[in-house]
């Protein structure tokens, strides 16, 4: 027997929803990332999520929509649907506090505030390392694992590490 | 007979896709890494703007298509992207100056059309503004970079420039339906943002030490369905799978 709809309450569902893990930074789950907009209990017991993407080409919604259903239809939701929406545009700014404090404790140096710095070759924005907070580090990729990360390396410790861009 | 709010939106997508697929082929063929990882991931912003593009466009027809059908089954007389799209990758430096060329001018088109009236056009505008930001910046560092490089970049980066300068003239075109549409208040009016466009190239090509092209003449057709020899040949490689395997997913 799978459990009854009308026990399960809209912040239930938020809370399973917000749960789910981003695949490529899996320390940062979706609310952390701020990419979760909304959860909705219908009616008929179905949970519609809605989501946004960081980039128009993250090729990790697709990921993150599949995960989502399943979440929560393991947690016994009899069923569940995402919906991508593209306004309001996803900022860096959404992501938490708490967001950007795992990802430095993960080794990613977490974006800055916007407006951001636009260079692309010629200066950067001090980035300092996640690792030992020393300002002394230089780009070596502009788009490091995936199109949301720069690639730095630290001249003080000598790490390289992944940079979240803001945008 | 296709609304021509529909076909408006398909040669949007049309553009990004065809660009998108260029800068892919240059996977794994770039000077070198960190190239390679920025050709691929500003390939991806323009795929990932073309499925939302394809996916508006199917719901306005309502038919029942998905993206992918819109995307990969049509012939060549079918796609309205612009002409400087197609246009094989060369090397480094041509595609350099063709990414510049087009990002200097979408980055405003973008800005306008996220106050369109058609919401979802306006949302996919709006998330776009801030993908061109960077392939603007990018593409315009790195022609400084060729122009102000070697006497070999200085070479190549002016024969790139003037190779692609005949394209151009087309983006600014209004044909019909992009006027009908204007009327509406859905379509961006194209001709306008040629200003702001020589005023950025001009700034740019100054500051990489080249000379900017004189010549008048503009090519034009893609619109319309008219392409250049190279868009056949692109065309194989994006449809092959699908026409190989119809119906094939992931």
């Amino acid at each position: 027997m799978s459990a009854l709809p009308q026990s399960f309450t809209q912040k239930q569902a938020f809370e399973i929803a917000a749960g789910v893990c981003d695949p490529e930074i899996p320390v940062l789950t979706i609310a952390d990332l701020g990419i979760l907009r909304d959860v909705e209990l219908e009616r008929d017991g179905t949970v519609a999520v809605t989501i946004t993407p960081t980039y128009s080409g993250c090729p990790a919604m697709q990921t993150i929509e599949a995960d989502v259903i399943e979440a929560l239809q393991s947690a016994g939701f009899s069923s569940a649907r995402v919906n991508l929406v593209h306004a309001p545009a996803w900022t860096t700014d959404w992501m938490s506090a708490e967001g950007k404090r795992k990802l430095k404790e993960y080794g990613i140096a977490p974006p800055a505030k916007t407006p951001c710095g636009r260079s692309a070759l010629f200066e950067s924005d001090a980035v300092s390392c996640p690792r030992c907070d020393s300002k002394l580090t230089s780009l070596v990729s502009a788009f490091g694992s995936t199109a949301c990360k720069a690639h730095y390396r630290c001249e003080s410790c000598l790490e390289p590490f992944d940079h979240f861009k803001c945008i | 007979m296709q609304s021509d709010h529909f076909t408006y939106v398909q040669r949007i997508a049309d553009d990004q896709l065809v660009l998108g697929q260029r800068l892919a082929e240059w996977c794994g063929h770039a000077p070198n890494v960190e190239i390679d990882l920025m050709l691929a991931n500003l390939g991806l912003d323009l795929l990932g703007q073309a499925r939302a593009l394809y996916s508006h466009a199917a719901v306005l027809e309502g038919k029942g298509r998905d993206e992918d059908q819109i995307a990969f089954l049509r012939t060549e007389r079918e796609y309205g992207n612009l002409l400087l799209l197609e246009q094989d990758n060369g090397d480094f430096a041509k595609t350099i100056v063709r990414q510049f060329f087009y990002a200097a001018f979408m980055l405003p088109f973008w800005q306008k059309m996220s106050t369109s009236s058609d919401e979802e056009l306006a949302a996919i505008a709006a998330k776009a503004v801030k993908e061109m930001d960077y392939h603007d910046q990018h593409s315009a560092e790195w022609l400084v970079r060729l122009g102000d490089g070697t006497e070999e970049s200085h070479a190549r980066a002016q024969n790139a420039l003037e190779e692609l300068w005949p394209f151009c003239g087309e983006m600014f075109e209004m044909d019909e339906i992009a006027s009908s549409l204007l009327e509406q208040g859905i379509a961006v009016d194209s001709a306008p943002l040629k200003s702001t466009w020589q005023r950025r190239v001009a700034d740019i090509v100054d500051q990489a030490c080249l000379a900017l092209p004189q010549s008048a003449f503009a090519h034009s057709g893609g619109r319309a369905g008219v392409h250049t020899e190279h868009m056949g040949h692109l065309l194989i490689d994006l449809q092959y799978m699908q026409r190989t395997y119809p119906g094939m997913s992931w």
